[in-house]
């Protein structure tokens, strides 16, 4: 039995097609809305966990920030391999003896993430932080994938 | 050709806030349940819990970390995390708790002394 029950609170907001010329526009909405992501979810339930992933890049760094809620700082392993940055882990279950779970949507188990990188980088000066449940991953660029300023002297 | 109309409707969608529905998982034993949410990049400060006609809402805000650098692939996304549960008529509401870490919340919600199971000792 059920005791607390299952809500997708935005579900029901469906869109009101007052004006015709506003159709375009909720239609626009109606995909933007976070049913897909919670059906994105969902389907992890068969494929896996696959944190989402993003890459920012400036002149001497990438930088990969992570989604990674509820990790210890110690199941959070981090590997460089020919050009692809690869982030895996555990999570592990919590529940004790007693407990019956109720409804679980969290994933629980191994996972693992990875992304080629687009330039080169130093494998040795990768740093970490993890606060909040995001996993931001600092690598410097290899000097020869930095750009570089060239001076042309113009005679 | 109505301006007047593009406007107004520009207006409407700034306003009405989307949120994502956060996953979630509710474990029950004995005493109590206790739900976890997950929150990435939401700390206690980002955090809103209310319970309302037996409803609870759980509201997260994202504080991310500022990145100096230009994105190149993002798979995440920007909404921040609303979500609302049931609460059953045994859990005191009185005595909810909550916590986060590591972007998950964790909360415990205690049932009323009446529903607890217990021992009745025979004289």
């Amino acid at each position: 039995m059920s005791l607390i029950r299952y809500q997708s609170p935005e579900l029901t907001t469906w869109p009101t097609f007052g004006r015709l010329s506003n159709l375009r526009d909720e239609l626009d909405t109606l995909f933007e809305l976070p049913f897909w992501s919670n059906f994105g979810r969902q389907t992890q339930l068969f494929s896996g966990w696959t944190p989402a992933l993003d890459l920012y890049q400036n002149n001497d760094n990438l930088i990969a920030v992570v989604e990674l809620p509820g990790m210890r700082k110690e199941d959070i392993e981090i590997s460089l391999h020919d050009g692809m940055l690869t982030i895996s882990g555990e999570r592990k279950m919590e529940t004790q003896e007693g407990d019956k779970a109720e409804r679980s949507e969290r994933y629980v188990g191994k996972f693992r993430r990875s992304i080629t990188l687009p330039t080169r980088v130093d494998a040795n000066k990768v740093s970490a932080t993890y606060k909040d449940g995001i996993l931001t991953v600092t690598l410097p660029k290899a000097e020869e994938a930095k750009p570089k300023q060239i001076q042309v002297n113009v005679s | 050709m109505n301006t007047t109309v593009r406007e107004n409707r520009n207006v409407e969608r700034t306003q009405r806030e989307q949120f994502i529905a956060p996953v979630s998982s509710v474990i029950e034993d004995a005493d109590r349940y206790t739900l976890q949410v997950e929150m990435p990049g939401v700390n206690k400060e980002g955090l809103e819990i209310a319970v309302e006609n037996n409803e609870l809402t759980i509201l997260g805000r994202r504080s991310l970390p500022t990145v100096d650098g230009t994105l190149i692939h993002r798979e995440s996304r920007l909404e921040n995390f609303r979500r609302t549960f049931e609460l059953d008529p045994s859990i005191d509401t009185g005595k909810i708790s909550a916590k986060i870490e590591q972007g998950v919340v964790t909360l415990t919600l205690p049932k009323a002394e009446q529903v607890k199971p217990r021992k009745i000792k025979v004289d």
